[in-house]
């Protein structure tokens, strides 16, 4: 079944009238009409989905098809990792973005037709667009691990790099592990998905472990050259705080994997077995952009035209967030994302009201990492678009990391955290 | 010259030459940016300064101080380098507008 666009509106406009929302959808709003589809409800996609809905004042539908029943943050899983919060606080129902009138679907996106303009799902439901926003994130490499499978990943070697029940089965794992043990991550070779985020986990890991467990060790286990972020902060808190229980071992690209003995081999080094084994395999974009042909960089992330988030291979088709060929120094967090879908935004409503592109606004990206339960650092950085190299690029000077750890920028953190979840979804 | 661009260059004159005047969503785009952290329009969920309604002249003032280092930070010292006091005016003019 096709859902026409007359569907839509009777199911908009229903939307619209229960929540009181003043335009009439489906009719032509203040600011621009039409439809659009977003697969994705993650930092992304519900961004995106809630400012169309409030910059174009009601007057462009929109539709966002998520697999899952809710979101789950991955900024702040790691604290559920390490037992200091639970999944639920980190949970949040995709009702506040039905209430801006948004049509939340949960189902699974099969293929795009970028000639009809529509996406295929899972169910045989084909959904019409005029614009499509693409908001995958990742997904994984499981091949660049030889002897990992997608099915070993969720049932013993957890990655835990989607929050989630991935989130749950390591926690369960390390809450379950012997007090001497072993706990060991595997970092991928950069650029994958928050470049702080293994060093944060490793901390509030060994953070855990030192509480609870305090024989155990934490192995950090590195394909790069060194730490990929926040490099002299993280390794002041290892040498103050888990000093005999962090140990990091740069260099370290998995050869092969063993997962009945739980032993990894590397090109160089050490093998090492492990009690609890972490392995974050390489990443590249969802694979529906992949199916979509929208990957045209390195095989593995899609370009985009900064200013409007448009992929450079179909300009009705926005992509945004980790599965972008990010601008030079950008990294793949969940803030930048969110970034990249308020550039979409306005891109979208301006495109869809028959105006030009706006004037490429300033992001920025402010990405917080606890080193225990109560401190944290940061990183943060303001970028502006440059016309002739048509990328975004760091504004000199504004950009810098904490001057040491402190209880205040955790706090600070958890802040963020609920309003960067309200700015998206509620 | 088209009249387009004879039309955008007389409001670049009228307002300073600012290289954003010709668009209306300026203020309210560069703002959505700092909403990450401070709530949707500026409307903080707590824990973070609430932007809304703040003294446009009272915001351009604090993210100056923040620069100088007059005024303490975490994070504002870095970031209110990233912009010119031109952009701050426009997004201090967005949020004072906000309820």
């Amino acid at each position: 079944m096709t859902i026409n666009r007359r569907e839509f509106l009777k199911v908009s406009a229903a939307g619209a009238a229960a929540v009181g929302v003043g335009s009439l959808a489906g009719c032509t709003g203040t600011k621009g009409s039409g439809n659009v589809v977003i697969i994705g409800g993650g930092y992304g996609g519900a961004t995106a989905a809630k400012y169309i809905r409030m910059w174009s004042e009601g007057g462009i539908n929109v539709t966002l098809i998520e697999r899952n029943t809710n979101f789950v943050s991955c900024p702040m899983s790691n604290l559920v990792l390490a037992g200091e919060r639970k999944i639920e606080e980190i949970t949040v129902s995709y009702d506040g973005l039905r209430k801006h009138g948004v049509r939340v679907i949960q189902g699974e996106v099969t293929a795009i037709d970028p000639d009809k303009r529509t996406v295929k799902l899972a169910t045989g439901d084909a959904i019409a667009y005029d614009r499509l926003v693409v908001s995958p994130g990742i997904d994984f490499m499981f091949d660049s691990v030889p002897g990992l499978t997608a099915e070993l990943s969720e049932t013993k070697i957890f990655h835990a790099w989607k929050a989630g029940p991935q989130t749950i089965g390591l926690r369960k794992q390390l809450e379950s592990m012997r007090d001497g043990g072993t706990y060991a991550l595997c970092i991928p070779k950069a650029p994958f998905r928050c470049p702080p985020g293994p060093y944060e986990r490793a901390s509030v890991i060994a953070h855990y472990l030192k509480t609870h467990k305090p024989k155990s060790k934490v192995l950090v286990l590195d394909a790069n050259d060194d730490i990929q972020s926040k490099k002299g902060l993280f390794m002041a808190a290892w040498k103050d705080l888990y000093s005999g229980i962090i140990e990091y071992r740069p260099k370290h690209e998995i050869s092969s994997l063993d997962a009945g003995s739980m032993t990894v081999k590397f090109e160089f080094g050490d093998a090492v077995k492990a009690d609890v084994l972490n392995i974050v395999p390489a990443q590249t974009a969802g694979m529906i952009a992949h199916k979509a042909g929208l990957v045209n960089v390195n095989k593995r992330w899609c370009g985009v035209d900064w200013r409007s988030t448009q992929s450079q291979v179909n300009d009705t088709i926005h992509v945004l967030g980790d599965a972008t060929q990010s601008a030079p120094g950008m990294p793949k967090s969940g803030h930048m994302t969110t970034q990249h879908a308020k550039i979409a935004a306005a891109a979208i409503v301006n495109l869809m009201s028959g105006q030009q592109l706006p004037e490429p606004m300033h992001i920025a990206n402010t990405c917080y990492s606890y080193v225990d339960n109560k401190q944290a650092v940061h990183v943060a950085a303001v970028y502006a678009y440059d016309t002739e190299k048509k990328t975004y690029i760091g504004v000199k000077g504004a950009s810098g990391v904490s001057t040491a750890r402190n209880e205040i920028e955790g706090k600070y953190a958890w802040a963020w955290a609920k309003n960067v979840w309200a700015d998206a979804l509620l | 010259m088209t009249r387009t661009s004879v039309m955008v260059a007389v409001a670049l004159i009228g307002l300073g030459g600012s290289a954003f005047a010709n668009d209306a969503n300026y203020g309210r785009n560069m703002a959505s940016a700092c909403s990450s952290c401070h709530g949707t329009n500026g409307k903080s969920v707590g824990g973070m300064e609430a932007l809304n309604g703040y003294s446009k002249d009272k915001m351009v003032k604090a993210v100056q101080d923040f620069r100088s280092g007059a005024k303490p930070a975490t994070v504002m010292h870095q970031l209110g380098k990233g912009y010119t006091d031109a952009q701050i005016e426009a997004i201090a003019t967005f949020y004072a507008a906000q309820k």
